[in-house]
Protein backbone atom coordinates (compact mmCIF):
# COMPACT_ATOMS: atom_id res chain seq x y z
CA UNK A 1 0.00 0.00 0.00
CA UNK A 2 1.93 3.39 -0.97
CA UNK A 3 1.65 6.09 1.02
CA UNK A 4 0.23 8.17 -2.15
CA UNK A 5 -3.67 7.63 -3.02
CA UNK A 6 -4.14 9.28 -5.70
CA UNK A 7 -1.58 10.58 -8.64
CA UNK A 8 -1.47 12.42 -11.65
CA UNK A 9 0.53 11.91 -14.59
CA UNK A 10 0.64 14.81 -17.07
CA UNK A 11 -2.78 14.63 -16.84
CA UNK A 12 -4.54 16.60 -19.67
CA UNK A 13 -8.17 17.49 -21.02
CA UNK A 14 -9.16 19.20 -23.80
CA UNK A 15 -12.40 19.51 -25.99
CA UNK A 16 -12.89 20.58 -29.55
CA UNK A 17 -12.97 24.64 -30.19
CA UNK A 18 -15.46 26.18 -32.60
CA UNK A 19 -13.64 26.01 -35.48
CA UNK A 20 -13.82 28.81 -38.14
CA UNK A 21 -14.93 26.68 -40.55
CA UNK A 22 -17.61 23.96 -40.65
CA UNK A 23 -15.36 22.15 -42.88
CA UNK A 24 -12.61 22.96 -40.84
CA UNK A 25 -10.38 20.61 -38.64
CA UNK A 26 -11.87 21.04 -34.74
CA UNK A 27 -9.40 22.75 -33.10
CA UNK A 28 -8.96 21.29 -29.45
CA UNK A 29 -8.61 23.60 -27.06
CA UNK A 30 -6.78 22.69 -23.52
CA UNK A 31 -8.61 22.97 -20.31
CA UNK A 32 -6.19 20.96 -18.04
CA UNK A 33 -2.49 21.01 -19.34
CA UNK A 34 0.14 18.39 -17.67
CA UNK A 35 -0.76 18.48 -14.33
CA UNK A 36 1.20 15.98 -12.10
CA UNK A 37 -0.38 15.80 -8.56
CA UNK A 38 0.45 13.51 -5.58
CA UNK A 39 -2.33 13.46 -3.01
CA UNK A 40 -0.71 11.65 0.20
CA UNK A 41 -3.08 8.79 2.35
CA UNK A 42 -5.65 10.92 4.64
CA UNK A 43 -4.12 14.49 3.33
CA UNK A 44 -6.30 17.46 2.19
CA UNK A 45 -5.21 19.14 -0.86
CA UNK A 46 -6.18 22.40 -1.69
CA UNK A 47 -7.06 23.14 -5.79
CA UNK A 48 -6.95 27.20 -5.83
CA UNK A 49 -7.46 29.42 -8.81
CA UNK A 50 -10.18 31.90 -10.42
CA UNK A 51 -12.41 32.14 -12.67
CA UNK A 52 -11.47 29.65 -15.58
CA UNK A 53 -8.66 28.19 -14.03
CA UNK A 54 -9.73 24.88 -14.72
CA UNK A 55 -10.36 23.72 -11.14
CA UNK A 56 -13.32 22.47 -11.74
CA UNK A 57 -12.57 20.59 -14.48
CA UNK A 58 -9.58 18.97 -12.83
CA UNK A 59 -11.71 18.12 -9.90
CA UNK A 60 -13.95 16.47 -12.66
CA UNK A 61 -11.18 14.53 -13.86
CA UNK A 62 -10.13 13.29 -10.79
CA UNK A 63 -13.95 11.57 -10.00
CA UNK A 64 -13.84 10.72 -13.43
CA UNK A 65 -16.81 12.54 -14.25
CA UNK A 66 -14.89 13.15 -17.25
CA UNK A 67 -12.38 11.36 -19.30
CA UNK A 68 -8.74 13.07 -19.54
CA UNK A 69 -7.47 13.23 -23.11
CA UNK A 70 -3.84 12.70 -22.14
CA UNK A 71 -2.02 11.73 -18.85
CA UNK A 72 -3.22 9.55 -16.41
CA UNK A 73 -4.75 9.22 -13.07
CA UNK A 74 -3.95 6.30 -10.38
CA UNK A 75 -6.19 5.83 -7.82
CA UNK A 76 -5.00 3.71 -4.98
CA UNK A 77 -2.21 2.07 -7.90
CA UNK A 78 -5.37 1.34 -10.38
CA UNK A 79 -4.88 3.56 -13.67
CA UNK A 80 -8.54 4.56 -13.66
CA UNK A 81 -7.86 7.39 -16.96
CA UNK A 82 -9.65 5.19 -19.18
CA UNK A 83 -11.36 2.45 -17.30
CA UNK A 84 -15.05 1.66 -18.57
CA UNK A 85 -18.25 2.67 -16.27
CA UNK A 86 -18.50 -0.73 -15.57
CA UNK A 87 -15.34 -1.34 -14.50
CA UNK A 88 -14.94 2.23 -12.19
CA UNK A 89 -18.18 0.71 -10.56
CA UNK A 90 -16.72 -0.98 -7.73
CA UNK A 91 -14.51 2.21 -7.83
CA UNK A 92 -17.21 5.03 -7.61
CA UNK A 93 -17.92 3.43 -4.13
CA UNK A 94 -15.41 4.90 -2.62
CA UNK A 95 -15.03 8.48 -4.01
CA UNK A 96 -17.54 10.55 -3.83
CA UNK A 97 -18.11 14.34 -4.96
CA UNK A 98 -19.20 17.27 -2.91
CA UNK A 99 -20.90 20.08 -5.46
CA UNK A 100 -20.88 23.66 -4.80
CA UNK A 101 -24.85 23.96 -4.51
CA UNK A 102 -26.89 21.47 -2.41
CA UNK A 103 -30.25 23.60 -3.59
CA UNK A 104 -29.46 22.06 -7.05
CA UNK A 105 -27.60 18.68 -6.66
CA UNK A 106 -29.91 17.55 -3.65
CA UNK A 107 -33.47 16.20 -5.37
CA UNK A 108 -35.93 19.13 -4.28
CA UNK A 109 -39.02 16.08 -4.40
CA UNK A 110 -37.13 13.40 -2.45
CA UNK A 111 -36.90 13.93 1.78
CA UNK A 112 -33.16 13.30 3.16
CA UNK A 113 -33.74 9.66 3.98
CA UNK A 114 -33.60 8.69 0.39
CA UNK A 115 -31.53 10.98 -1.15
CA UNK A 116 -29.04 10.03 1.66
CA UNK A 117 -29.19 6.56 1.41
CA UNK A 118 -30.10 5.91 -2.60
CA UNK A 119 -26.26 5.48 -2.94
CA UNK A 120 -26.61 2.29 -0.26
CA UNK A 121 -29.66 1.15 -2.54
CA UNK A 122 -27.72 1.32 -5.78
CA UNK A 123 -24.90 -0.73 -3.93
CA UNK A 124 -27.04 -3.12 -2.27
CA UNK A 125 -26.30 -2.23 0.68
CA UNK A 126 -29.53 -1.49 2.21
CA UNK A 127 -31.64 -4.04 4.57
CA UNK A 128 -35.31 -2.93 4.23
CA UNK A 129 -37.19 0.21 5.26
CA UNK A 130 -36.42 0.12 8.91
CA UNK A 131 -32.43 0.16 7.68
CA UNK A 132 -32.49 3.33 5.19
CA UNK A 133 -34.20 5.25 7.99
CA UNK A 134 -31.47 4.45 10.61
CA UNK A 135 -28.41 4.48 7.94
CA UNK A 136 -30.10 8.25 7.09
CA UNK A 137 -30.61 8.86 10.75
CA UNK A 138 -26.84 7.86 11.40
CA UNK A 139 -25.51 10.34 8.37
CA UNK A 140 -27.69 13.19 9.69
CA UNK A 141 -26.07 12.63 12.75
CA UNK A 142 -22.26 12.26 11.58
CA UNK A 143 -22.46 15.90 9.85
CA UNK A 144 -23.78 17.38 13.10
CA UNK A 145 -27.43 17.39 11.88
CA UNK A 146 -31.03 15.93 14.05
CA UNK A 147 -31.76 13.07 12.79
CA UNK A 148 -35.30 13.95 13.23
CA UNK A 149 -34.56 15.95 9.87
CA UNK A 150 -34.98 12.34 7.66
CA UNK A 151 -38.61 13.42 6.65
CA UNK A 152 -37.53 16.35 5.69
CA UNK A 153 -37.06 18.20 1.95
CA UNK A 154 -33.95 20.46 0.96
CA UNK A 155 -36.29 23.36 0.97
CA UNK A 156 -36.98 22.76 4.64
CA UNK A 157 -33.24 23.58 5.30
CA UNK A 158 -30.98 26.12 5.68
CA UNK A 159 -28.20 27.26 3.40
CA UNK A 160 -25.75 25.82 6.17
CA UNK A 161 -28.00 22.74 6.58
CA UNK A 162 -28.38 21.79 3.12
CA UNK A 163 -24.57 21.75 2.68
CA UNK A 164 -24.29 19.31 5.48
CA UNK A 165 -26.68 17.11 3.97
CA UNK A 166 -24.17 17.22 0.95
CA UNK A 167 -21.65 16.32 3.18
CA UNK A 168 -23.87 13.58 4.35
CA UNK A 169 -24.83 12.02 1.16
CA UNK A 170 -21.36 12.34 -0.50
CA UNK A 171 -19.98 9.91 3.37
CA UNK A 172 -22.78 7.07 3.26
CA UNK A 173 -21.03 4.59 1.12
CA UNK A 174 -17.62 5.48 3.40
CA UNK A 175 -15.75 6.43 0.62
CA UNK A 176 -11.70 7.38 1.30
CA UNK A 177 -11.34 9.84 -1.41
CA UNK A 178 -13.79 13.14 -1.79
CA UNK A 179 -13.33 15.75 -4.12
CA UNK A 180 -15.17 18.95 -2.60
CA UNK A 181 -15.72 21.66 -5.03
CA UNK A 182 -16.39 25.13 -3.18
CA UNK A 183 -18.57 23.69 -0.87
CA UNK A 184 -18.50 26.82 1.48
CA UNK A 185 -18.58 29.91 -0.83
CA UNK A 186 -22.05 30.45 -0.93
CA UNK A 187 -22.12 30.18 2.87
CA UNK A 188 -22.12 32.91 5.58
CA UNK A 189 -19.12 33.76 7.37
CA UNK A 190 -20.88 32.24 10.45
CA UNK A 191 -22.32 29.58 8.85
CA UNK A 192 -18.32 28.77 6.49
CA UNK A 193 -16.93 28.26 9.70
CA UNK A 194 -19.03 25.62 11.36
CA UNK A 195 -18.64 23.77 7.93
CA UNK A 196 -15.20 24.26 8.00
CA UNK A 197 -14.64 22.51 11.45
CA UNK A 198 -16.78 19.92 10.83
CA UNK A 199 -14.63 19.01 7.82
CA UNK A 200 -11.78 18.74 9.56
CA UNK A 201 -13.46 17.01 12.55
CA UNK A 202 -14.80 14.53 9.77
CA UNK A 203 -11.57 14.15 7.83
CA UNK A 204 -9.55 13.21 11.47
CA UNK A 205 -12.63 10.72 12.41
CA UNK A 206 -13.24 9.50 9.09
CA UNK A 207 -9.38 9.24 8.13
CA UNK A 208 -10.16 10.41 4.58
CA UNK A 209 -8.33 12.05 1.43
CA UNK A 210 -9.67 15.52 0.24
CA UNK A 211 -9.75 18.04 -2.37
CA UNK A 212 -10.73 20.86 -1.75
CA UNK A 213 -11.14 23.48 -4.86
CA UNK A 214 -11.92 26.89 -3.91
CA UNK A 215 -11.02 30.33 -5.07
CA UNK A 216 -10.35 31.90 -1.62
CA UNK A 217 -6.92 31.18 0.12
CA UNK A 218 -8.27 32.40 3.24
CA UNK A 219 -10.60 29.26 3.61
CA UNK A 220 -7.82 27.27 1.80
CA UNK A 221 -5.50 27.94 4.52
CA UNK A 222 -7.90 26.91 7.35
CA UNK A 223 -8.33 23.38 5.89
CA UNK A 224 -5.48 22.19 3.51
CA UNK A 225 -2.14 20.64 4.39
CA UNK A 226 -1.22 21.12 0.68
CA UNK A 227 -2.00 23.73 -2.08
CA UNK A 228 -1.74 23.60 -5.62
CA UNK A 229 -2.24 26.71 -7.31
CA UNK A 230 -3.87 27.11 -10.89
CA UNK A 231 -3.78 29.19 -13.54
CA UNK A 232 -5.11 28.48 -16.91
CA UNK A 233 -4.91 25.03 -16.76
CA UNK A 234 -1.21 24.49 -15.24
CA UNK A 235 -0.23 24.26 -11.55
CA UNK A 236 2.24 27.54 -10.95
CA UNK A 237 2.83 25.99 -7.48
CA UNK A 238 2.44 23.57 -5.15
CA UNK A 239 3.36 22.98 -2.03
CA UNK A 240 2.86 22.69 1.88
CA UNK A 241 -0.07 25.57 2.91
CA UNK A 242 2.72 27.12 5.42
CA UNK A 243 5.47 27.71 3.14
CA UNK A 244 3.18 29.02 -0.01
CA UNK A 245 1.35 31.71 2.45
CA UNK A 246 4.91 32.57 4.11
CA UNK A 247 7.13 32.08 0.79
CA UNK A 248 5.16 31.93 -1.96
CA UNK A 249 7.42 31.74 -5.43
CA UNK A 250 5.40 32.14 -8.23
CA UNK A 251 4.82 35.74 -9.00
CA UNK A 252 0.80 35.20 -9.35
CA UNK A 253 0.60 33.01 -6.27
CA UNK A 254 2.09 36.34 -4.28
CA UNK A 255 -0.59 38.44 -6.45
CA UNK A 256 -3.07 36.12 -5.63
CA UNK A 257 -2.01 36.80 -1.89
CA UNK A 258 -1.76 40.53 -2.43
CA UNK A 259 -5.05 40.95 -3.84
CA UNK A 260 -6.89 39.37 -0.76
CA UNK A 261 -8.26 42.17 1.33
CA UNK A 262 -7.66 40.65 4.93
CA UNK A 263 -9.73 42.20 7.32
CA UNK A 264 -7.67 45.01 8.93
CA UNK A 265 -7.46 48.92 8.24
CA UNK A 266 -4.67 48.95 5.41
CA UNK A 267 -4.25 52.59 4.30
CA UNK A 268 -2.35 52.58 0.55
CA UNK A 269 -4.19 48.78 -0.12
CA UNK A 270 -6.04 51.00 -3.14
CA UNK A 271 -3.96 53.50 -3.74
CA UNK A 272 -1.98 51.10 -6.70
CA UNK A 273 -3.22 52.74 -9.73
CA UNK A 274 -5.99 49.97 -11.69
CA UNK A 275 -3.93 48.51 -14.70
CA UNK A 276 -6.07 48.20 -17.62
CA UNK A 277 -5.35 44.50 -18.14
CA UNK A 278 -4.25 41.98 -15.58
CA UNK A 279 -1.06 42.75 -14.33
CA UNK A 280 1.68 40.18 -15.13
CA UNK A 281 3.93 40.89 -11.76
CA UNK A 282 3.09 42.46 -9.05
CA UNK A 283 4.67 40.95 -5.72
CA UNK A 284 3.54 43.04 -2.24
CA UNK A 285 2.60 40.40 -0.53
CA UNK A 286 4.23 40.08 2.90
CA UNK B 1 -20.02 67.47 9.12
CA UNK B 2 -23.35 67.85 6.93
CA UNK B 3 -24.91 64.18 6.43
CA UNK B 4 -25.75 63.28 2.80
CA UNK B 5 -28.05 60.14 4.22
CA UNK B 6 -29.81 60.52 7.51
CA UNK B 7 -31.99 57.18 8.07
CA UNK B 8 -33.59 57.31 11.64
CA UNK B 9 -35.48 54.62 13.53
CA UNK B 10 -36.89 52.97 10.05
CA UNK B 11 -38.68 50.15 10.74
CA UNK B 12 -39.85 47.54 7.83
CA UNK B 13 -42.28 44.44 7.98
CA UNK B 14 -43.10 42.20 5.10
CA UNK B 15 -46.18 40.73 5.55
CA UNK B 16 -46.18 39.94 9.08
CA UNK B 17 -42.38 39.86 9.35
CA UNK B 18 -40.44 42.80 10.79
CA UNK B 19 -37.17 42.94 8.40
CA UNK B 20 -35.62 46.43 9.55
CA UNK B 21 -36.38 47.14 13.69
CA UNK B 22 -35.51 50.59 14.00
CA UNK B 23 -32.29 51.23 11.85
CA UNK B 24 -30.31 54.59 12.21
CA UNK B 25 -27.47 55.61 10.29
CA UNK B 26 -25.71 58.29 8.92
CA UNK B 27 -23.43 58.61 5.62
CA UNK B 28 -21.54 61.79 6.10
CA UNK B 29 -20.59 64.23 2.63
CA UNK B 30 -17.99 62.10 0.80
CA UNK B 31 -17.59 59.48 3.32
CA UNK B 32 -17.75 55.53 2.29
CA UNK B 33 -19.72 53.84 5.11
CA UNK B 34 -20.07 49.99 4.99
CA UNK B 35 -23.16 48.32 6.04
CA UNK B 36 -22.43 45.19 7.29
CA UNK B 37 -24.75 41.66 8.02
CA UNK B 38 -24.80 38.45 7.22
CA UNK B 39 -28.25 37.20 4.85
CA UNK B 40 -31.10 37.95 6.55
CA UNK B 41 -29.76 40.71 8.33
CA UNK B 42 -31.50 43.42 6.31
CA UNK B 43 -29.00 44.88 4.78
CA UNK B 44 -30.33 45.21 0.94
CA UNK B 45 -33.45 46.30 2.36
CA UNK B 46 -32.01 49.76 3.27
CA UNK B 47 -31.35 50.39 -0.06
CA UNK B 48 -34.23 49.15 -1.20
CA UNK B 49 -36.19 51.33 0.83
CA UNK B 50 -33.89 54.85 -0.38
CA UNK B 51 -34.94 53.73 -4.13
CA UNK B 52 -38.48 52.50 -3.32
CA UNK B 53 -38.11 49.24 -4.77
CA UNK B 54 -39.25 47.07 -1.61
CA UNK B 55 -41.10 43.62 -2.36
CA UNK B 56 -44.65 44.32 -2.91
CA UNK B 57 -46.30 43.25 0.52
CA UNK B 58 -43.56 45.39 2.58
CA UNK B 59 -44.66 48.25 4.50
CA UNK B 60 -42.43 51.07 6.25
CA UNK B 61 -44.11 50.62 9.53
CA UNK B 62 -41.90 54.23 10.97
CA UNK B 63 -38.76 56.45 10.62
CA UNK B 64 -37.61 59.16 8.60
CA UNK B 65 -35.13 58.68 5.52
CA UNK B 66 -33.53 62.22 5.03
CA UNK B 67 -31.38 62.25 1.70
CA UNK B 68 -29.52 66.40 1.29
CA UNK B 69 -31.80 67.46 4.65
CA UNK B 70 -35.36 66.61 2.67
CA UNK B 71 -37.12 63.84 3.78
CA UNK B 72 -37.55 60.98 0.79
CA UNK B 73 -40.04 59.05 2.29
CA UNK B 74 -42.33 61.77 2.50
CA UNK B 75 -41.54 63.41 -1.15
CA UNK B 76 -44.18 62.57 -3.81
CA UNK B 77 -43.23 59.57 -6.33
CA UNK B 78 -41.77 62.16 -9.08
CA UNK B 79 -39.56 63.89 -7.22
CA UNK B 80 -37.93 61.22 -5.85
CA UNK B 81 -37.47 59.52 -9.10
CA UNK B 82 -35.97 62.93 -10.80
CA UNK B 83 -33.36 62.17 -7.88
CA UNK B 84 -32.87 58.47 -8.32
CA UNK B 85 -29.76 57.60 -10.91
CA UNK B 86 -29.05 61.39 -10.90
CA UNK B 87 -28.30 62.52 -6.97
CA UNK B 88 -28.80 58.83 -5.77
CA UNK B 89 -26.76 56.13 -7.73
CA UNK B 90 -26.51 52.14 -7.43
CA UNK B 91 -23.82 49.89 -8.11
CA UNK B 92 -25.79 46.85 -7.96
CA UNK B 93 -24.75 43.15 -7.37
CA UNK B 94 -25.03 41.26 -10.12
CA UNK B 95 -23.97 43.16 -13.67
CA UNK B 96 -25.24 40.75 -16.04
CA UNK B 97 -29.27 41.06 -14.80
CA UNK B 98 -28.69 45.03 -14.77
CA UNK B 99 -27.73 45.57 -17.43
CA UNK B 100 -30.42 45.00 -20.56
CA UNK B 101 -29.19 42.07 -22.45
CA UNK B 102 -30.71 43.29 -25.90
CA UNK B 103 -29.13 46.47 -25.72
CA UNK B 104 -25.81 47.52 -26.65
CA UNK B 105 -23.59 49.33 -23.75
CA UNK B 106 -23.64 52.37 -25.75
CA UNK B 107 -27.28 52.83 -26.11
CA UNK B 108 -27.63 51.82 -22.45
CA UNK B 109 -25.59 54.43 -21.44
CA UNK B 110 -26.51 57.32 -23.63
CA UNK B 111 -29.80 56.63 -22.39
CA UNK B 112 -28.58 57.70 -19.15
CA UNK B 113 -27.36 60.86 -20.00
CA UNK B 114 -29.71 62.20 -22.27
CA UNK B 115 -32.40 61.37 -19.52
CA UNK B 116 -30.52 63.29 -16.34
CA UNK B 117 -28.52 65.83 -17.96
CA UNK B 118 -30.39 66.62 -20.69
CA UNK B 119 -27.01 65.81 -23.42
CA UNK B 120 -27.67 65.88 -27.24
CA UNK B 121 -27.06 62.21 -28.81
CA UNK B 122 -23.49 62.96 -30.27
CA UNK B 123 -22.39 64.78 -26.55
CA UNK B 124 -23.78 62.27 -24.33
CA UNK B 125 -21.88 59.57 -26.45
CA UNK B 126 -18.70 61.33 -26.36
CA UNK B 127 -19.44 61.47 -22.28
CA UNK B 128 -19.90 57.69 -22.45
CA UNK B 129 -16.26 57.11 -23.70
CA UNK B 130 -15.02 59.37 -21.64
CA UNK B 131 -16.71 57.57 -18.49
CA UNK B 132 -15.48 54.12 -19.64
CA UNK B 133 -11.96 55.28 -19.62
CA UNK B 134 -12.23 56.51 -16.51
CA UNK B 135 -12.86 53.09 -15.42
CA UNK B 136 -9.85 51.79 -17.33
CA UNK B 137 -11.79 50.52 -19.94
CA UNK B 138 -9.49 50.12 -22.90
CA UNK B 139 -11.25 50.75 -26.33
CA UNK B 140 -14.18 52.36 -25.05
CA UNK B 141 -15.68 53.25 -28.72
CA UNK B 142 -15.28 49.71 -29.15
CA UNK B 143 -16.99 48.35 -26.11
CA UNK B 144 -20.08 50.95 -26.39
CA UNK B 145 -20.60 48.93 -29.68
CA UNK B 146 -21.19 46.20 -27.74
CA UNK B 147 -23.62 43.71 -25.95
CA UNK B 148 -23.44 42.72 -22.10
CA UNK B 149 -23.07 39.50 -22.46
CA UNK B 150 -20.24 39.76 -24.94
CA UNK B 151 -18.33 41.26 -21.77
CA UNK B 152 -16.44 39.56 -18.76
CA UNK B 153 -17.73 39.92 -15.33
CA UNK B 154 -15.75 42.32 -14.27
CA UNK B 155 -15.47 44.64 -17.23
CA UNK B 156 -19.60 44.79 -17.29
CA UNK B 157 -19.08 45.62 -13.26
CA UNK B 158 -17.01 48.49 -14.54
CA UNK B 159 -19.96 49.76 -16.83
CA UNK B 160 -22.03 49.94 -14.38
CA UNK B 161 -19.59 51.60 -11.89
CA UNK B 162 -19.13 54.53 -15.14
CA UNK B 163 -22.97 54.57 -15.19
CA UNK B 164 -23.54 55.42 -11.54
CA UNK B 165 -21.10 57.79 -11.43
CA UNK B 166 -22.36 59.09 -14.59
CA UNK B 167 -24.18 62.20 -13.16
CA UNK B 168 -22.02 63.10 -10.36
CA UNK B 169 -24.17 61.96 -7.51
CA UNK B 170 -24.27 62.99 -3.83
CA UNK B 171 -24.95 59.33 -3.23
CA UNK B 172 -23.86 55.93 -4.47
CA UNK B 173 -25.12 53.00 -3.11
CA UNK B 174 -23.25 49.72 -3.73
CA UNK B 175 -24.75 46.44 -3.11
CA UNK B 176 -22.75 44.06 -2.62
CA UNK B 177 -20.59 44.54 -6.44
CA UNK B 178 -17.56 42.99 -6.19
CA UNK B 179 -19.18 39.79 -4.20
CA UNK B 180 -18.98 37.21 -7.78
CA UNK B 181 -15.51 38.33 -8.82
CA UNK B 182 -12.57 36.89 -8.36
CA UNK B 183 -10.24 38.25 -6.02
CA UNK B 184 -7.40 40.17 -8.25
CA UNK B 185 -10.47 41.73 -10.08
CA UNK B 186 -11.83 42.58 -6.87
CA UNK B 187 -9.30 44.49 -5.90
CA UNK B 188 -9.06 46.66 -9.03
CA UNK B 189 -12.78 47.15 -8.96
CA UNK B 190 -12.53 47.76 -5.58
CA UNK B 191 -9.52 50.59 -6.54
CA UNK B 192 -11.66 52.11 -9.46
CA UNK B 193 -14.69 52.81 -7.00
CA UNK B 194 -12.30 54.21 -4.65
CA UNK B 195 -10.65 56.44 -7.80
CA UNK B 196 -14.21 57.53 -9.16
CA UNK B 197 -15.76 58.92 -5.67
CA UNK B 198 -12.33 60.75 -5.03
CA UNK B 199 -13.05 62.61 -8.77
CA UNK B 200 -16.25 62.68 -8.43
CA UNK B 201 -16.74 63.44 -5.11
CA UNK B 202 -19.43 61.54 -4.06
CA UNK B 203 -20.38 59.70 -0.81
CA UNK B 204 -20.88 55.43 -0.38
CA UNK B 205 -23.02 53.37 1.17
CA UNK B 206 -21.28 50.06 0.73
CA UNK B 207 -23.42 47.17 1.25
CA UNK B 208 -21.22 43.86 1.55
CA UNK B 209 -21.17 40.87 3.96
CA UNK B 210 -17.26 40.46 3.61
CA UNK B 211 -15.31 42.28 6.31
CA UNK B 212 -11.82 41.96 4.19
CA UNK B 213 -13.82 44.56 1.62
CA UNK B 214 -15.06 46.89 4.60
CA UNK B 215 -12.10 47.09 6.07
CA UNK B 216 -10.11 48.47 2.72
CA UNK B 217 -12.20 50.85 0.97
CA UNK B 218 -14.80 51.98 4.06
CA UNK B 219 -13.75 54.89 6.99
CA UNK B 220 -16.94 53.77 8.84
CA UNK B 221 -19.14 50.79 8.81
CA UNK B 222 -22.18 49.60 10.58
CA UNK B 223 -22.83 46.22 12.10
CA UNK B 224 -26.42 45.00 11.16
CA UNK B 225 -28.52 41.81 12.21
CA UNK B 226 -31.77 40.87 12.29
CA UNK B 227 -32.81 44.53 11.02
CA UNK B 228 -30.66 46.22 14.23
CA UNK B 229 -28.04 48.17 14.22
CA UNK B 230 -25.57 46.41 16.58
CA UNK B 231 -22.82 48.43 16.04
CA UNK B 232 -21.77 51.82 14.71
CA UNK B 233 -18.44 53.12 14.15
CA UNK B 234 -14.85 54.63 12.52
CA UNK B 235 -13.61 51.21 11.23
CA UNK B 236 -10.40 51.88 12.31
CA UNK B 237 -11.80 51.18 15.96
CA UNK B 238 -14.89 48.66 15.37
CA UNK B 239 -12.25 46.04 13.66
CA UNK B 240 -9.60 46.36 16.10
CA UNK B 241 -11.92 46.90 19.22
CA UNK B 242 -15.19 45.43 18.22
CA UNK B 243 -17.62 46.80 21.32
CA UNK B 244 -20.41 44.06 20.45
CA UNK B 245 -20.02 40.32 20.66
CA UNK B 246 -21.38 39.36 17.64
CA UNK B 247 -18.74 41.75 15.47
CA UNK B 248 -16.19 40.14 17.73
CA UNK B 249 -17.49 36.47 17.09
CA UNK B 250 -18.02 37.32 13.23
CA UNK B 251 -14.10 38.65 13.19
CA UNK B 252 -13.22 35.42 14.75
CA UNK B 253 -14.81 33.50 12.24
CA UNK B 254 -13.56 35.03 9.13
CA UNK B 255 -10.89 33.04 7.73
CA UNK B 256 -7.69 34.56 7.29
CA UNK B 257 -5.11 33.82 4.59
CA UNK B 258 -2.52 35.42 6.88
CA UNK B 259 -3.02 33.24 9.97
CA UNK B 260 -2.53 29.43 10.68
CA UNK B 261 -5.65 27.18 10.88
CA UNK B 262 -6.63 26.80 14.61
CA UNK B 263 -7.09 31.20 14.94
CA UNK B 264 -10.44 30.24 13.58
CA UNK B 265 -13.67 30.12 15.75
CA UNK B 266 -16.97 29.08 14.49
CA UNK B 267 -19.77 31.72 15.79
CA UNK B 268 -21.41 30.11 18.72
CA UNK B 269 -25.14 29.18 18.13
CA UNK B 270 -25.99 30.15 21.41
CA UNK B 271 -24.94 34.05 20.23
CA UNK B 272 -27.38 33.83 17.15
CA UNK B 273 -30.22 32.66 19.46
CA UNK B 274 -29.84 35.06 21.86
CA UNK B 275 -29.91 37.78 19.26
CA UNK B 276 -32.91 36.76 17.38
CA UNK B 277 -34.86 36.31 20.77
CA UNK B 278 -33.64 39.98 21.69
CA UNK B 279 -34.76 41.22 18.19
CA UNK B 280 -38.31 38.77 19.16
CA UNK B 281 -38.81 41.03 22.34
CA UNK B 282 -38.50 43.57 20.58
CA UNK B 283 -41.23 42.98 18.51
CA UNK B 284 -43.37 42.03 21.07
CA UNK B 285 -42.76 45.73 22.99
CA UNK B 286 -43.26 47.79 19.64
CA UNK B 287 -46.23 45.59 18.99
CA UNK B 288 -47.99 46.21 22.08
CA UNK B 289 -46.82 49.80 22.80
CA UNK B 290 -50.09 52.20 22.07
CA UNK B 291 -50.21 53.90 19.24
Amino acid sequence: MSDILLRTGQLGFAYPARSTSPFGKPVMRDVIKSVDLAVPRGAVLGLVGESGSGKTTLGRLLVRLLEPTSGGIQFDGTEISHLSEAALRPLRARIQMIFQDPQSSLNPRLPLAVTLTRQLEVYGRLKGRRDRRDRAAALLDLVGLPTAFVDRYPHELSGGQRQRAGIARALALQPDFIVADEIVSGLDVSTQAHILMLLKELRAKLGLTVVFISHDLSVIRVLCDEVAILRGGEVVEHGPVGRIFSHPQHAYTRQLLAAIPLPDVEPGWLDDPPSRQQPQQQGSAA
Amino acid sequence: MSAVLEIDNLHVAIGAANVLRGVSLRVEAGEVRGLVGESGAGKSMVGRTIFGLLPAKAAIRAGQVQFEGRDLLAMPDKERRGLLGRRIALIPQDPMTSLNPVRRIGAQMVALLQLHLGLSKRAALDRAADLLAEVAVRDPARVLQLYPHELSGGMRQRVLIAMAFACDPALVIADEPTTALDVTVQRQVLQLVERMRQRHGAAILFVTHDLGVVAKICRSMTVLHAGRVLEDGPTADVLVKPHHAYTRALLAATPRADRPADALKPVPPALIESLWAEARRLDQLTATRPA
